[in-house]
């Protein structure tokens, strides 16, 4: 199929629908709204149900019914409409059903405004629901790549009966780009065999998230972590760029990535040896490949739209072995690629330490900046 | 090679659809781009802009500082986005709606009466696309043939009407000429 030019949040929506989407459930919100409009005229259009509900809270409790249908459902929100959704994400989780959500993450905390940000790392893939449990977490850097991780999500969902969760931010939402949508998949017929949908005179089934017996409890908890060490194993994804002769590396997913890759070209072309990772997958965090790196580069440059969420994600990997540095903005201020330039320049002149903690140090800078 | 364009006037001046067609016409190109709108409360009133990033390879910032070129339709455009066109690069002003001159001295400067151009040929309304004609008049970017191919695959059907009015209104756009940059 020919490229054509869409907006993000239209062509996450497209491409969900291509998908096999077979039921819609969400709650209008900015910078995500084109995504539940799309769907909203699209869904009926192709018989399939498409609801408004009276909020978000609803809406992810409306996902929870129809997952355990085992039909292709998701939603979509943005950060402070997901924060009400993190009870029934939960829920989802512990009755292990599979579900997509989709969070076009804006400036915050709080109601915050509709500015693009990345603040919602944290609870989207270190939790934010309560209990044990993972979600499995795709961040895409542009529209082609929303698209491709929005076909992937339902894929790997359905594979792990898992909770994914796409997270991008608002200008990935609101930018247009060109982007092949994928082919219209006919629906699926298979009816997974843990789905309640009326026995019929057969055996009953359950599905359900409550467990009073803690023993029984704890076995589904091991069961819940082995499939996650089977999701690491299998599942993690991330785009390195000049990495082969890099002698300092830049971290960054999703917007603060592609704002990277900028500064990274401007750097090389002053003959800077810079590369970027990356990651793809928020979790599994691609832990090996940046293990390898700490062992080959001279240091680290963190870059995200946030305060450095991801940053002790890296850390913990780096283990002190190099010196890592960060730089972000916070508040859907995003920065400009001569912003994180002057950062990599920060790096290759030093001195640089892996003593005391690098927010520290670029509160401090930033403080100066913005006061 | 990439280049990137900043076009901002007010609401109803057409400025969002000018960098579509902008993006229409680099994607049939073979070009890689980006269109971005600024999709803050200024929507309701005030200013609008977007961001239009051409490229032969993976676009990385969607956002830029400086600019290669910028289209101001209006003066509180012009005061906004004066001081950040990369040196070298190209400003088209609208004459129509600004009051007064360009202070900048190391950038192409194209003034011209956008609205009064728009409304010999018919309406208003094709200002955005004169404006667009004095940039790739002064800009080596896309080709007006390319502009006149997209508008014809990409205008809506129900605007079809307008199409010989918008491509005059590139090609009166772009007999504009930039004032000459004093060499450093």
């Amino acid at each position: 199929m020919a490229k054509e030019l869409i907006k993000g949040n239209t062509a996450v929506a497209e491409a969900a629908l291509r998908a096999g989407l077979e039921a819609y459930f969400g709650y209008p919100i900015t910078p995500q709204t084109e995504l539940l409009e799309h769907l909203s005229a699209r869904m009926p259009e192709i018989g399939r149900p498409f609801v408004q509900a009276e909020s978000e809270l609803g809406a992810i409790n409306m996902v929870y019914g129809a997952a355990c249908t085992g039909k292709r459902v998701m939603t979509s929100s943005s950060s402070p409409g997901v924060s009400l959704m993190m009870e029934g994400l939960s829920y989802i989780a512990g009755t292990e059903v599979p579900a997509v959500l989709v969070d076009v993450v804006r400036g915050g905390p709080g109601l915050g405004n509709i500015a693009p940000a990345q603040g919602d790392y944290n609870q989207i893939v270190h939790g934010g629901g309560h209990g044990d449990y993972h979600m499995l977490v795709l961040a895409p850097a542009s529209v082609q790549e929303a698209v491709d991780l929005t076909v992937l999500a339902f894929d790997l969902a359905e594979k792990y009966r898992h909770l994914v969760a796409v997270l991008m931010d608002g200008s990935i939402g609101q930018m247009m780009e060109p982007a092949e949508l994928p082919p219209m998949q006919p629906m699926k017929t298979d009816i997974p065999d843990w789905a309640v949908r009326g026995t019929d005179g057969g055996e009953k089934r359950v599905l359900t998230s409550i467990n009073l017996d803690p023993p029984a409890q704890e076995v589904m908890n091991l069961r819940l972590m082995k499939r996650w060490q089977e999701i690491e194993k299998n599942e993690v994804r991330y785009k390195g760029y000049y990495l082969d002769d890099a002698e300092y590396v830049v971290v960054g997913f999703g917007t603060a990535g592609r704002i990277s890759l900028s500064a990274v070209r401007a750097a090389r072309e002053k003959g800077i040896k810079v590369g970027l990772l990356r990651p793809i997958t928020l979790a599994p965090f691609p832990n090996d490949i940046l293990d390898e790196l700490s062992e080959k580069a001279k240091a680290f440059l963190v870059v995200e739209m946030n305060s450095g969420q991801m940053l002790e994600d890296v850390r913990l990997v780096v283990r002190g072995r190099k010196p890592v540095e960060f730089f972000g903005r916070m508040g859907g201020v995003v920065p400009y690629p001569d912003e994180v330039l002057t950062e990599i320049k920060r790096l290759v002149d030093g001195p640089l330490t892996t003593e005391g903690h690098p927010r520290d140090r670029w509160l401090a800078r930033l403080s100066e900046t913005i006061g | 090679m990439q280049q990137e364009v900043i076009i901002a006037g007010f609401g109803g001046q057409g400025v969002l659809f000018a960098g579509q067609l902008l993006s229409y016409t680099a994607l049939d190109e073979g070009k890689e781009v980006t269109w971005i709108p600024s999709y803050g409360p200024e929507m309701r009133g005030g200013t609008a802009n977007c961001t239009v990033v051409i490229s032969d390879e993976e676009i990385g910032s969607p956002f830029v500082k400086n600019p290669t070129a910028v289209i101001a339709m209006n003066l509180p455009s012009l005061e906004k986005f004066e001081d950040m066109v990369e040196e070298g690069g190209v400003l088209v002003v609208n004459a129509s709606m600004v009051n007064r001159g360009v202070e900048r001295d190391d950038i192409k400067v194209v003034s011209i009466p956008a609205n009064e151009i728009a409304q010999e040929i018919g309406s208003e309304r094709a200002v955005n696309m004169v404006m667009l004609g004095a940039l790739l008049g002064n800009l080596d970017l896309l080709s007006l043939d390319a502009l006149d191919k997209a508008l014809d695959t990409h205008l809506p059907e129900r605007h079809k009407k307008f199409l010989p009015m918008n491509k005059e209104a590139l090609r009166r756009g772009a007999e504009y000429k930039a004032e000459a940059v004093e060499p450093a």
